[in-house]
Formats: C-alpha cells, sequence, structure tokens
C-alpha cells in the first residue's frame, strides 16, 4: 500500500524545501506573542482572578523589630463589620519553612521560619496573623482593631551588632552568623602578598535594596472539593517549589495541592523563594473551603517583603610589576535578614560570592570566607545578579585602584588580567567555556574611545569620569553545579513536554516560569525551528503543576539555557515521531523522510510525495490503527535537560561616561555602552531589553534606591516618596552590541541573558562616578552614592 | 492601605460646604474638604489621616468663580480649584508667568491634571512650588468660614509642618497674587524628576536696566514652612549689576541665614550647600527672563 | 452615611452605574467593580501611575480618586484603545518596539501616553521623555517606552499632514 492508498490521506507535489529554513524564526526579532493580551488589557494578572465567595486577606504584623510576643488579641478584629475570620500562629498549627543545607554545623545553622510568628517577631512587618474578611477595606480595619503585646528586645541592625551579638535573632545561632564558609585558601596567598609590588586593599558595601517587580507578590487559594485539591494561583517564580512547600507546611500529600501562574508583573528574584504569606492564604482556603485572595500592598512590599543586596566585602589583591593580580583575599559579610529563604538558604549569596568573586581574571591564589548574618529586618531572597553586581563591584574597584597604584589606564590592567583562553579552569575550581571577556573590553573602550569622551573628559572644566565593569555571568546552572553548593534541594534539570494536536497545532509545556521574559515567544521560536512550523502555531504552557512533574521555574538566568534546551529536545523528539509515522504511510525507510520547512514531511528520493502533519497526526490519533505497530498513538514526546559540570557564562563590559554636577552632586549618566555575549541571541529585541531592563535596576542600585532602617529596626523607606524607583529621567538610554560565541553545552547555543545588565552597571557606574571625582583625592566604595557624598567630594567636605 | 471609612458629602455651592463642615463638625465629626484629592488621598490611604467625612468640592468646579484665572490690574486671582495643569498652559500676565513656569516642577501631569492651588496652599507643604510662590508674588487667600470671608496673607499663611491659618471650617474660595514680578524664576533639585524638592529656591528680581534694585528670595526645604529670606533680599536691594558676581553674593548670603534641618532625608551641611546652587540658579534664571 | 452611594458614570462609553462605598477608589471600582482589570495598581499613592486612566480625557492616577468623585464623568482605560480586533497604533507601536515586558505598567503607560499625545500632537522626544517620567517600569529601562511613544507621535503627525 503506498500512501495514496490510505483512504483519505492524499499526497500533494511539493517542492523540497528544507535548504535553509532551519533556523528560520530563531534569531529573529518577531512580534511576542504575549504582546496582544497584554496591551489590551485583557492579560490575567493573580488580583484580576475573582471567583465567587472570594473573601480577602491581610495580615496583622510587626510594628517592632525585635520582641518576645506575650499576647494577640483578635477579638476586636473578629467583631469588624466585614471581617470573616482571623489566625494567630496556635490557630492555624502550620509548619515551619525550613530551609536547609548539606553542611556541618560549624558551617550553617539551620533555622526555621514560622508561616506566622509565633513567641517573637524578628522584624517589623512580620506576620502575626490572618485577618479574613468580605473586602480588602475592611480586611484593614480588622488589622487595625489586633492588639499584640510584646516585650520589646534590642534589635540587630548592622553587622557591628549582629557579630556583638548582645541579643540573638534565633537561639541556634549564637552569634547571629547563619553561614561562615571558607571555601577557598589555596596555596601561596600569603607569599604573593609578601613578594608583592603593590597591595590593593577596598571596603565595597552595597545597600540593601527592593527587587521591586512592579506587581507586588499576591495568591488566590480556593479548596476544589471534587478534585480534592487546593487550587494555589499564586504570582510566583517557583510553582513547583510553592507546590512542595505548602503540601509539607500544611503535612498533606502533594497531590492535594496545585500551583498555576497566572500572567506575572514582574518578579526580579524576589518571587523565587516561597513566601509564608502564599501558605498561610492555603492554609485558611483549605479550612474555610472558601477562595481567599491575598494582594500585598506596597508598604508591605517595601517592608515585609523579600528584600536583598545588602554585603559588604573587604578584599585585598596583590599585584606584581607588571600589572598582574597575584592574589585575592576576601571576607564577604551579608545581611540577610531575618530568616532564611525556601529553598535556596540564608547561604545562597555569600557562596555565590565566595565560588565566582575571581571573576573575568586569572587569580592564582585565592582565599575568601563568606558569612550570611541574621539582623532584624526582613529577610532576603536572590535578586537579579545575585551576589555577583556586589562582587563584581567589589573587583572591579580592585582594578581601579590597582590601576592608580601601578600609574596604569584601568583598561589596560584589565587587559592584563583578563581570563582569553578557553576553557579556562579558575583557582576556584571553576571551569569557563568560551566568552568574549578580552573582546567585549576592547569593543566597549573603542566605542567610547571613538566617541570622543575621553576628549570631553580631558578638556573640560566640567567633572567628568569614565568607568568601565568587565564581567561574567553563570547563566546555566546544572543540578551538578547547584550540588557544589551544598544544597539539600538541588535545582537543575528542566522537564519539556510537547503535543501536537489533530490540527498540527502545537502546545509545549516547561517547568520554567515567564514573568516578562518573553519566553512564551522565544520557546516558540525554538520550537517552531525544530518542528519546521510557523511559529503562530505554537503555544507555550507554563505555570501549571498539574501539567509537568517538575520543574525549578525562572532564576538565575536558567530558562533559555535549561528550559529552552528541553524544549528543544523535545520538539526534536516530536519530528523524530513525525517522521517516523510518515516514513510509514509514505511506506519507505525512515532515512527516507525529512521535515520540508513547511509544515510537512517529505520524501527525500521522492519530493512529490509528502504528508502534512494535520495529516500525520489524524492518523496518529483518529485512525490509529494506521499506525505502525511499534509506533503508540498520539504525537508527543517528553525531554528532559540538565547542563553538566560548571555551565555555562555569559559576559559583558559595560561603559559609562558620567557628570558630577558641582552645584548639587547629582550624578547625570552621559553615555552608556553595553558590549555583551550571550551566546546565540534567540530574539534580539528580547536580549536588548533584558539588557537594558537590568541595567536599569543596577543604576537604580548605584545611585538611587536604599531600604534603610532606624537604629531600632524601623524602616524608613516605607513607601515610593522615600524608596527612590528611578524614572525615564533618570535612566539613559543604552546602546547595545551583540558579539556571539554559541554555548557548545545548550542545545541552542544561547546562553542566558537574564541578568547581566544588573550585574554590571553599579561597578560601571561606581568607577565612572570616581573617575569624575579623581582629583578630589575622594574614593567612593559605597552604593548607592548620595548626591550629598559626591558634592562633599567635590568641595573638600561640606 | 485603603482608607479608613468615612462619609461622603457633595458640596453645592461654597456656602453649603461651609454650612456642612460645620454640621459635620457639631455632629462631634471631623470633616475636612477635598479638592484634587492628590495629598489627602495618599495620606488617608495611609491612614495617616482619617476624617470621618469629606466635603467634596469637586461639584464647584460648574462655578466659573472657582475654575478661572482672572487677571484685573496688578493681580492676578485663581479660583481655588484651578489646577497645576491648568495654570501651566495658562497665558498669563508677564508679571505672573514664572506660575506657569513653576509648574513643571509640581508631580507629574496626571498629579498636576487633578491637584488644584488652593489644596497646595493649605496642605503647606514646605517644599510646595504654590507655597513657595505664595511668599514671592504676595498671595492672598480668601477663605470663607462660618463667620463671613476673610483674606490672609501669604506672610500668615505658613504655621509649619503642614498647618496653615486656614480653619478646619473654612473653605478657600480663591488666591490673588498681587506682587507682579516679571523677572522671577523657580528652581529646586529633587533625586528624581517630579518629587517634592529637597531644597527649592524662588527669586524674583527688580531690574532696572542691567542693574538689580531689589527683589525677593523665597526657599523651601530649609524650615517647617517656606521661609523668605531677608539677608538675601537685602543683598539684592543694595543693588548691583545683574551678573553672576551678584547671584553669588545673594546664595552666599541665603546659605548663611538658613538653619536647615538635619534628618533622615539628608542633612543641614547638604541642605545649606543646596540652597547656595539653587538661588544663584534661580537669580539667573530670574534675570535671564529679561526681555 | 458610610452607606454606599449610587455613582453614575461612562466607562468607556458605557454608562454605568454602581453602589460603591465612599472610600473605594475608582481604580478598585474600575477593576473589581466593573471587571476592567486591565487597569493597575501598584503603589496606591500616585507614583507608580500602573493605575492612569483618561478621566474627562486627561490622564489622572484611579488611585488618587475616589470612585464618588467620578460622578458624571467619561473615564477611559486601556481596554478602549484596541477595536477587538486590531491593535491601535499606539499599542502596536509598543509591540514592534518591545517597549513591554511583564506588561503590568503597560496600560498606564499607553494612558498616560494618549494623554500627552492629544495635549501635545507636536512632542518631540525630550517633551515625551519628561511626560513619561510620570510613570514607572521596572522591566525595560523605559528606552523602548519613549521610541513607542515618539514613533507613534511622528506617525500620527504624517497621517494628519
Ligand atoms: C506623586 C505625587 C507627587 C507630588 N509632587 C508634588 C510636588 O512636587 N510639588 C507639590 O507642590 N505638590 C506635589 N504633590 C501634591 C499635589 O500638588 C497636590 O495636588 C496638592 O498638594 C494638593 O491639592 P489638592 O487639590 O489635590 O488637595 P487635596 O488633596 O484635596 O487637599 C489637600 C488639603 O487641602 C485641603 N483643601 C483642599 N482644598 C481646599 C479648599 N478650597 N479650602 C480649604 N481647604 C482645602 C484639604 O482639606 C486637605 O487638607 C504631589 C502629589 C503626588 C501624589
Ligand atoms: S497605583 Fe496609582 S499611581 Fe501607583
Ligand atoms: S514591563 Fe514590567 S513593569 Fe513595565
Amino acid at each position: 500500500m503506498t500512501a495514496t492508498d490510505v483512504p483519505g490521506l492524499e499526497v500533494r507535489t511539493a517542492e523540497p524545501r528544507f535548504e535553509g529554513r532551519r533556523g528560520r524564526w530563531v534569531g529573529a526579532s518577531i512580534p511576542r506573542h504575549e504582546d496582544p493580551r497584554l496591551l489590551t488589557g485583557r492579560g490575567r494578572f493573580v488580583d484580576d482572578i475573582a471567583l465567587t465567595g472570594m473573601l480577602h486577606a491581610g495580615f496583622v504584623r510587626a510594628t517592632v523589630a525585635h520582641a518576645r510576643v506575650t499576647g494577640i488579641d483578635l477579638s476586636a478584629t473578629r467583631a469588624v463589620a466585614g471581617v470573616v475570620a482571623a489566625y494567630d500562629a496556635a490557630d492555624l498549627a502550620l509548619g515551619d519553612i525550613v530551609a536547609l543545607l548539606d553542611r556541618p554545623a560549624e558551617e550553617f545553622t539551620p533555622t526555621a521560619m514560622p508561616i506566622l510568628a509565633k513567641d517573637k517577631v524578628r522584624f517589623v512587618g512580620e506576620p502575626l496573623a490572618i485577618v479574613i474578611a468580605r473586602d480588602p477595606y475592611a480586611v484593614e480595619d480588622g488589622i487595625e482593631a489586633a492588639v499584640v503585646e510584646h516585650e520589646v528586645l534590642d534589635a540587630i541592625v548592622d553587622e557591628a551588632t549582629a557579630l556583638r551579638a548582645s541579643t540573638r535573632v534565633h537561639d541556634e545561632a549564637p552569634d547571629n552568623v547563619l553561614l561562615d564558609v571558607s571555601m577557598f585558601d589555596t596555596p601561596g596567598v600569603d607569599e604573593a602578598f609578601s613578594h608583592a609590588h603593590v597591595t590593593v586593599e577596598v571596603t565595597t558595601r552595597s545597600g540593601r535594596q527592593n527587587a521591586l517587580p512592579l506587581e507586588t507578590r499576591g495568591v488566590v487559594a480556593s479548596w476544589d472539593a471534587r478534585d480534592d485539591q487546593l487550587l494555589v494561583q499564586t504570582c510566583t517564580q517557583v510553582p513547583h517549589q510553592v507546590r512542595t512547600l505548602v503540601a509539607r507546611c500544611l503535612d498533606v500529600p502533594e497531590r492535594t495541592v496545585r500551583v498555576t501562574v497566572p500572567d506575572m508583573g514582574g518578579g526580579f528574584g524576589q518571587k523565587c523563594v516561597v513566601g509564608r504569606e502564599e501558605v498561610a492564604v492555603a492554609a485558611v482556603a483549605r479550612r474555610l473551603h472558601r477562595p481567599v485572595k491575598w494582594i500585598e500592598d506596597r508598604r508591605e512590599a517595601l517592608t515585609a517583603g523579600f528584600l536583598a543586596r545588602e554585603q559588604t566585602y573587604r578584599t585585598r589583591a596583590a599585584f606584581d610589576a607588571d600589572g598582574h593580580i597575584t592574589a585575592l583575599d576576601v571576607d564577604v559579610v551579608c545581611d540577610m535578614g531575618a530568616y532564611s529563604c525556601y529553598p535556596f538558604t540564608a547561604g545562597i549569596e555569600p557562596l555565590m560570592a565566595s565560588a565566582e568573586m575571581p571573576s573575568v581574571y586569572r587569580v592564582p591564589a585565592y582565599r575568601v570566607r563568606g558569612r550570611a548574618l541574621t539582623s532584624n529586618k526582613a529577610p532576603t531572597a536572590p535578586y537579579r545578579g545575585v551576589s555577583r553586581p556586589q562582587y563584581v563591584m567589589a573587583i572591579e574597584r580592585v582594578m581601579e585602584k590597582a590601576a592608580r597604584a601601578l600609574d596604569l589606564d584601568p583598561v589596560e590592567v584589565r587587559r592584563r588580567n583578563v581570563i582569553t583562553e578557553f576553557p579556562y579552569t579558575g583557582v576556584n575550581a571553576v571551569t569557563y567555556d568560551p566568552g568574549t571577556y578580552r573582546e567585549s573590553l576592547d569593543l566597549a573602550e573603542a566605542t567610547i574611545r571613538e566617541e570622543g569622551w575621553y576628549d570631553v573628559r580631558a578638556s573640560d572644566d566640567r567633572a567628568i569620569g569614565i568607568g568601565f565593569c568587565c564581567f561574567s555571568e553563570r547563566t546555566g546552572y546544572g543540578s551538578e553545579a547547584f550540588a557544589k553548593r551544598k544544597m539539600t534541594v538541588v535545582p537543575g534539570f528542566d522537564l519539556s513536554e510537547i503535543r501536537m494536536d489533530t490540527t498540527g497545532a502545537v502546545v509545549v509545556t516547561s517547568g520554567t516560569m515567564n514573568h516578562g521574559q518573553s519566553h512564551e515567544t522565544t520557546f516558540a521560536q525554538i520550537v517552531a525551528d525544530r518542528l519546521s512550523i510557523d511559529v503562530d502555531r505554537v503555544k507555550l504552557r507554563q505555570g501549571d503543576t498539574e501539567r509537568i512533574a517538575y520543574g525549578w521555574g525562572t532564576f538565575a538566568s536558567r530558562s533559555v539555557t535549561i528550559g529552552g534546551s528541553a524544549v528543544a529536545l523535545a520538539s526534536e523528539r516530536l519530528g523524530e515521531l513525525l517522521c517516523r509515522v510518515a516514513a510509514h504511510l509514505l511506506e519507505t525507510r525512515p532515512e527516507n523522510v525529512a521535515m520540508d520547512g513547511d509544515g510537512g514531511v517529505v520524501q527525500l528520493d521522492d519530493p512529490t510525495r509528502r504528508l502534512t502533519y494535520e495529516e500525520i497526526a489524524d492518523v496518529a490519533y483518529l485512525r490509529s490503527h494506521l499506525l505502525p505497530k511499534d509506533v503508540e498513538p498520539a504525537l508527543t514526546a517528553t525531554a528532559s535537560f540538565d547542563v553538566p559540570g560548571d555551565g555555562t557564562f555569559s559576559n559583558a563590559t559595560h561603559a559609562v561616561v558620567v557628570e558630577a554636577d558641582r552645584g548639587t552632586g547629582a550624578i547625570r549618566i552621559l553615555r552608556y555602552v553595553c558590549v555583551e555575549d550571550c551566546g546565540v541571541v534567540i530574539h534580539p529585541q528580547v536580549v536588548d531589553g533584558q539588557c537594558r531592563g537590568g541595567i536599569a535596576q543596577g543604576i537604580a542600585g548605584a545611585l538611587f534606591e536604599e531600604v534603610t532602617y532606624d537604629e531600632h529596626g524601623e524602616p524608613s523607606a516605607a513607601s515610593f516618596i522615600d524608596y527612590l524607583v528611578p524614572t525615564v529621567t533618570e535612566i539613559p538610554d543604552v546602546s547595545i552590541s551583540h558579539l556571539e560565541t554559541p554555548c557548545a553545552f545548550t542545545e541552542n547555543g544561547a546562553k542566558g541573558a537574564g541578568e547581566g545588565g544588573t550585574i554590571g552597571a553599579p561597578a560601571a557606574v561606581l568607577n565612572a562616578v570616581n573617575d569624575a571625582l579623581r582629583h578630589t583625592g575622594v574614593e567612593l566604595d559605597v552604593t548607592p552614592i548620595h548626591p550629598r557624598t559626591v558634592l562633599s567630594a567635590l568641595e573638600g567636605g561640606l | 492601605m485603603k482608607p479608613a471609612a468615612f462619609t461622603y458629602h457633595r458640596a453645592h455651592d461654597v456656602a453649603d460646604a461651609v454650612g456642612l463642615l460645620s454640621d459635620l463638625a457639631a455632629a462631634g465629626g471631623d470633616p475636612k474638604v477635598i479638592a484634587g484629592g492628590q495629598s489627602l488621598m495618599p495620606m488617608m490611604t495611609f491612614r495617616l489621616a482619617r476624617p470621618s467625612a469629606l466635603v467634596d468640592l469637586g461639584p464647584l468646579r460648574r462655578m466659573p468663580s472657582m475654575t478661572t484665572i482672572r487677571a484685573e490690574g496688578d493681580h492676578l486671582t485663581l479660583g481655588a480649584l484651578v489646577t497645576h495643569h491648568a495654570v501651566e498652559t495658562a497665558a498669563l500676565p508677564d508679571g505672573f508667568a514664572v506660575l506657569a513656569r513653576a509648574m513643571r516642577w509640581v508631580g507629574h501631569l496626571p498629579i498636576r491634571s487633578r491637584g488644584t492651588v488652593a489644596g497646595s496652599l493649605v496642605h503647606g507643604d514646605a517644599t510646595a512650588e504654590w507655597c513657595l510662590l505664595a511668599l514671592l508674588l504676595d498671595a492672598v487667600v480668601v477663605a470663607e468660614g462660618p463667620s463671613g470671608r476673610r483674606e490672609i496673607p501669604a506672610g500668615e499663611l505658613f504655621h509649619g509642618f503642614y498647618a496653615t491659618a486656614v480653619d478646619h471650617d473654612e473653605v478657600v474660595v480663591e488666591v490673588r497674587f498681587t506682587r507682579p514680578a516679571p523677572h522671577a524664576a523657580l528652581t529646586e533639585f529633587a533625586r528624581r524628576h517630579g518629587d517634592f524638592a529637597i531644597v527649592d529656591a524662588a527669586v524674583a528680581l527688580d531690574l532696572d536696566g542691567g542693574s538689580v534694585t531689589g527683589g525677593r528670595v523665597v526657599l523651601g526645604g530649609v524650615a517647617p514652612a517656606p521661609v523668605r529670606v531677608p539677608e538675601a533680599e537685602a543683598v539684592l536691594a543694595s543693588g548691583g549689576v545683574a551678573g553672576d558676581a551678584l547671584w553669588a553674593a545673594v546664595a552666599d548670603a541665603a546659605a548663611a541665614a538658613v538653619d536647615p534641618p538635619d534628618d533622615a532625608a539628608t542633612t543641614a551641611a547638604y541642605r545649606r550647600r543646596l540652597t547656595r546652587t539653587l538661588v544663584a540658579d534661580a537669580c539667573r534664571d530670574a534675570a535671564g527672563g529679561l526681555r | 452615611m458610610n452607606d454606599p452611594h449610587l455613582l453614575s458614570l461612562t466607562v468607556n462609553g458605557t454608562e454605568e452605574e454602581v453602589l460603591v462605598e465612599p472610600r473605594r477608589t475608582l481604580a478598585d471600582v474600575l477593576r473589581h467593580d466593573l471587571r476592567l482589570t486591565g487597569t493597575h495598581v501598584g503603589c496606591e499613592h500616585g507614583v507608580c501611575g500602573a493605575c492612569t486612566v483618561l478621566v474627562d480625557d486627561a490622564p489622572v492616577r484611579a488611585c488618587l480618586m475616589f470612585a464618588v468623585q467620578a460622578e458624571g464623568a467619561d473615564v477611559r482605560t486601556v481596554e478602549s484603545l484596541d477595536d477587538g480586533v486590531r491593535l491601535s497604533d499606539l499599542q502596536q507601536s509598543f509591540s514592534e518596539h518591545h517597549a513591554l515586558q511583564c506588561g503590568f505598567c503597560t496600560p498606564g503607560f499607553l494612558m498616560l501616553a494618549e494623554g500627552v499625545l492629544a495635549e501635545s500632537p507636536d512632542a518631540e522626544r525630550e517633551e515625551i521623555r519628561e511626560a513619561l517620567s510620570a510613570n514607572l517600569c521596572r522591566c525595560t529601562g523605559y528606552q523602548t517606552i519613549v521610541d513607542a511613544v515618539h514613533a507613534t507621535a511622528t506617525s500620527r503627525r504624517e497621517t494628519t499632514a
């Protein structure tokens, strides 16, 4: 029987079109699949969800930073009009959130984060009770009516008070240190310093920041008796981890929890940890058998949401007479706030810094100690960049200071130290895959030079400075790389399932979680190329724990490298399946058919014989008796992907020209150039967008944003009046150049592009400001840089 | 972040508004007028303000006297409900053109579309541009209360820390600016565009050809209320050639005279230093307005 | 008199009547009473601009108006921009310039831009930039939003010229 003999199946003549058509979608800035709904107000964000009978939740929160709780009285709350219920920790009796590392007691102290505070509060804003009411206005009235009694304890608000340990945030941590790891002390550090031509010392510090997705956190939980399941609709970057933790805290089988994620208004890491509010709301919905919604308000987001970035680096570096770095010795202290976040723990920042601090440079000897302190401030989560903005700032300050000490150009010092031969295995036992460290540096410098900025800097009586930052960013953290950090919950792999329906349309799943990164578009591009179909025929479905066995969500720029690879592999397998079925139907050998680039499979030795995917699908589903004996019905394929070894590194150089205003100390950014290499670019506009958005956040950290506290631990930036998110007038246009070093380990040759902007900007801006102040004798090593400090430097004191 | 409950009352005319305020207060309430709501509403949302009742002046927008800008002789009169944006886009006489130019510093367009001149003055923020402009151009606030109308000169308006001479039972009906200043400017410094200033400065110069014969210097952000700086005005009054040397002298005098606060936002020294920069800049801008 | 008020207003050309507690914000009434969830809420204190809508043609913060203050007003939200089939020129321009990532700020920027362009059709890039500083975006770094609005301003000028 030939294919034409299959009843109803017509084999049309077609030209072979495969040539040159592969790669039609990847690399093109096609219209984003997400755009139409988001532009017309038809997206569905968590606060857009309304369920019949839905109640609203809010939290009674601690008003002091550190206190023993002696009583919570919710009777007045329960009497407020519209209030339906109010519960404290004892009422709900939930399990604690405990995030662990597989490290000995002298290195790591496990602590528990209760869902609602029990005997003690540890930061202003810590949830103590949950109030449920008919509308959010009544919720606020109910919260106001709650009475909390407490004995105030001394607050730990900075490194000095934490280490002095007059009081303990957690009894388990007598010295207020949750992690203390000396990850490296390689041979020769002391010798290098004793023989150093120049020793550079710098203490860099970055202020506490809020990742600040414009959409605050939120959740709608509802109980479905028929499915015997709690549906938790929440804006999270990590749906499966939320499911795991909700099930554990409620002590129910994980099957009885389903987490789905609607459209998300950003996350930037703040939503890649599980929030205690998500668990509390889920528990109440289950208890009341009513849908319950909680939407974090901005004051809560600024004071009680997960924060980030408060870190101090005491760095010493030895250089020889030629300007080569010979040793690096660093002490990293991260103020992680009151609790360890799940699943990453309070260790994530110091461990990241310790592992990666040598950055893009050839460092022969390395010593590092990393500590995570606990304090009476809101806990932290790994914000976009995760320690990299900080350690990059430290080492980039080292390069600038070495340049001054050696009387060399700062770019030249970098050039002499930057890794140029790959793969390179560093003193930190990390192997770096090929990148364009040196090339990006050269191009960024050349751009600034050709545009004449060095002349502007030299000739002008304005205070103008030029700053650089050269860095790389590990993006493909597979399970092997994460396991090195000794997490007990080890992220890494990702899964994908792909299905073609009877119309030839494709639905693909991924365990990653888009929250602005355009996965629906870029993943569709990958699939469309692998299956040679139109990109509009591909729909990505993410954010539903019922659709995929497990996933690690989106963080650490892992989506396109790992998730994108899984999707590509699954597509590839589906393509093979299509070909196998087609070969059978065409009665030829599988090697004699191929996808034709136009939604069909063609017989290679007779291109007039061809089957469309619809025709193949028709057989696969509706006339499965025609399938080959060894092929099961349905057109589906699955794949998993994990990056082996140390993963892959994106890289970039940022160059910035700033002017320090002599009358106000304000920093104006006159020029911003970014040269980046994220491997194969799937969607150029999207990569540019990630760079620009990241750079804006980096500038925000360098010049504007800081979560501040008074000595009692009272947060002093509880609104957008005081927490200064920059607007368009503070953020410059950025020009971006791309270098492309395809990654050998990922399916698409892509490296991640999600975090780089944020990593490079603080150091580049800080270096530029210092360059503008070069005649003043003042060096600034702390961000955010306050105009007052700049003006004081310019004026020789204020 | 949701306001506490209140009762809501629409005023039909000024007398109605005044009557509502008195009646609601007499009944033991704590009523407040709402105009554009651009200051009151954020305070209510944070529950920093929790009036028991709001008397909405919105319906009074249909009364021309409340929303028009009228130039009469040497005076410019703004109805209480004139918005910042209406001023920004109005063609004003030279002597008051500074008002329009200054509006770009007041928040952003959506705030300026609703925020009102009177609301800004009654709110009395120490750095609010309208408060500085009132001192600069000798504004007179006309308020109607249970015992009739009274006029409050700008010099007596600000009591500091958001307190003003307008009583709780009074409704401002118009604001009259009585001192035209063709050579005037307002400038300020905030870390982010559109924010309330850390320090702002408004200057009006009396010019005779190229020489200065006098003028006004008003500052915000250096005291609990906006202030005139007599020491700096004295430098202007002693006269001189319009130019950077004189501006520097005025600026130095202003910086030396003020005693700004040291607070969580920033230091006294920085505010003093900004004063010097901004006063000089405002002088330069004001002189540049020379036509 | 905390009692609900009967509010009448026009939203996107449709006359609506809603029973609202006086303290309910216009943003909440649009989103939760009228279920027009395109208007977003990011701060509830007037700074982020995610809630920007047009009230009687002027861009305003829907979080800084009590709904009762909108009695008789003509309100336009993002849902009014497309015709159900095609995106408006401004929406199209946002898509072409990749002026949105997560899209949470987008409705606010669109309505702000419509207000600005209606009032200043001749606006050039710098003026547009200053006007757009009213709203916050955390994802894009703003450049492409300015590009998108500027391109729309330019093409509208060309079509009317
Ligand atoms: C994000 C943001 C940024 C801002 N930036 C600035 C800025 O840079 N500079 C600046 O000056 N302002 C700024 N504002 C405030 C804005 O200008 C307000 O509009 C103005 O301060 C108050 O005017 P309103 O009509 O909105 O008054 P409302 O908020 O309605 O009322 C303010 C106070 O005045 C009283 N009141 C109002 N009208 C009358 C009246 N006719 N008679 C008696 N009492 C009355 C009210 O009872 C209340 O106490 C900003 C506001 C926001 C939200
Ligand atoms: S929600 Fe209205 S301005 Fe932010
Ligand atoms: S696109 Fe996400 S906040 Fe603007």
